[in-house]
């Protein structure tokens, strides 16, 4: 496997500060906004732009974790039962803005899932999507991202990995290509 | 560790510490799930589960029921009362029949004591033992075990007592094997003919007085008396059982530390305890009914995994 640094720590700093301002352009203050992380990898993404929304904008933003597992399409088509992590949305999403979150957007059926496991929580006024990277042109559903941190061109035989100081020991992301 | 090692639950005596905590694990997920606005996930949606009860039922019916519609399985209720049965027909008989109309899956309770593992060993379907006679019934043991872990944060280390009648329960037994997996040190109390002769061959404490039981003890689960599975006199009456071993408040509150008291169901208030006991804050009696649809959830969706398609 041959790894290449799409983003640095620096660099991913920086598109996580314009994704918070790309955030305020169109939510104003967050009065009506709500962040959602998709499990288990987009609640990374989701405290970080939480602790920089809430530096520029000085008042408190309200975030969740949402899990889809039970939401997948692929139950009973894998070896493994798929297990399920915490879902933690303890606010109503009812009349809000939704801002679901997720790290990499590749196939886009967990964004599928995503939106089917939001829905049972109640009626939002409005879903959009964040994305860190975008994995252009490999899409199996129509589903495409509001805002993206970088779109990258990949081949289905690479992976793109987004690794974080708290569970990694950096902030990067990295291409893992095969040989 | 995420897969069960068994492919039907016909007891806990074939579960390892393993599956029970996955068991567990998959419950807290499903225990979210059953408190939100939508209490419903569409994973079974392509499943066909089969509730089979040769013997009368209540709450596992409708819990076992109320589990699998809400993984959206498609669910089929047969009752041993009205049907062929009557007219003769074999247990596997029955249970292909059901099945060649595309079952994938079987909840069954049985007067028997080993009809979910024989049923298990002769057709092809998923066997999920709702309680077979007075041998297993290991939903309710999970649920329990997974109720006292909620209360009481884990299972391990913990002392729990179960009272009544040991001779005629499932529930005992099944308990006894998960409450051990999970590390807790398990008593049963009762009066003499009521406690199976070798019970102490599973490493229980057996004791036949009430007050030295509770002493002991950080959960008290009292059981019912089984009079439907009594064909003789055990003890002289009703009354004087609920003397010797009912739990009333003042033994609650004479006690040198507050327990917790559970009760499978369904209760028989003031027999083996009175109403100010079940109703108190003490008695994790609702939370037990409340967890028995998110465990029952658990273990339908992992068997369910193994369904090949």
């Amino acid at each position: 496997m041959e790894r290449q640094v799409i983003l640095n720590e620096k660099h991913l700093e920086l598109t996580l500060k314009r994704l918070s301002h790309e955030l305020i352009e169109s939510h104003n203050d967050f009065s009506q906004t709500v962040l959602v992380g998709l499990q288990p990898r987009g609640i990374h993404v989701v405290s970080r732009l939480k602790e920089t929304l809430e530096t520029i904008l000085k008042n408190p933003v309200l975030c969740g974790n949402l899990d889809v597992t039970f939401f997948r399409d692929d139950f009973r088509r894998r070896e493994r039962p798929l297990i399920p992590s915490i879902t933690n949305l303890d606010f109503s999403i009812e009349n809000k803005k939704v801002v679901l979150v997720d790290d990499v957007l590749y196939t886009g059926r967990t964004i599928r899932s995503g939106l089917d496991a939001l829905l049972t929580f109640g009626r939002p006024n409005k879903v959009e999507l964040l994305v860190l990277v975008d994995r252009r042109f490999q899409r199996d559903l129509p589903i495409q991202a509001d805002y993206v941190g970088k779109a990258v061109d990949t081949l289905i035989s690479e992976r793109v990995s987004v690794e974080w100081k708290e569970t990694e020991g950096a902030d990067k992301v990295v291409l893992f290509t095969k040989e | 560790m995420t897969n069960l090692s068994v492919d039907h639950l016909t007891g806990i005596k074939d579960l390892t510490l393993q599956d029970i905590e996955l068991i567990f694990k998959t419950a807290d997920s499903f225990k979210e799930v059953i408190n939100r606005p939508i209490k419903k996930v569409p994973s079974l949606r392509d499943i066909t589960i089969a509730n089979i009860f040769f013997e009368d039922s209540t709450r596992t019916r409708l819990s076992f029921e109320l589990a699998e519609k809400r993984l959206s399985a498609d669910v089929v209720n047969f009752s041993a009362s009205g049907s062929s049965v009557k007219k003769g027909e074999t247990l596997v008989d029955t249970v292909n029949n059901i099945l060649s109309m595309k079952v994938d899956m079987v909840v069954m309770r049985h007067p028997n004591p080993g009809a979910a593992h024989f049923l298990s060993k002769k057709v092809n379907a998923r066997i999920v033992n709702a309680g077979d006679g007075t041998h297993e019934h290991p939903t309710q043991a999970l649920l329990d075990a997974y109720s006292i872990r909620e209360k009481l944060g884990e299972v391990a280390g913990k002392k729990i007592v179960i009272v009544g009648d040991i001779l005629h329960s499932r529930v005992a037994l099944s308990n006894i094997y998960c409450l051990q997996k999970l590390g807790a040190e398990v008593m049963v109390c009762g009066p003499t003919t009521l406690i199976p002769k070798y019970i102490h061959q599973l490493g229980v404490k057996v004791s036949h007085n009430l007050i030295e039981a509770l002493e002991w003890c950080d959960v008290a689960n009292m059981l019912r008396i089984q009079l439907e599975r009594q064909e003789i006199k055990y003890f002289p009456s009703l009354r004087e059982y609920s003397m010797l071993f009912g739990l009333n408040k003042e033994i609650l509150n004479s006690l040198s530390k507050e327990i917790v008291v559970m009760h499978p169901g369904p209760i028989n208030r003031g027999v083996e305890m009175t109403s100010d006991v079940a109703d108190s804050k003490q008695s994790i009696i609702l939370q037990q009914v409340e967890n028995g649809v998110a465990i029952r959830m658990a273990v339908i969706y992992l068997l369910a995994a193994k369904i090949e398609r």
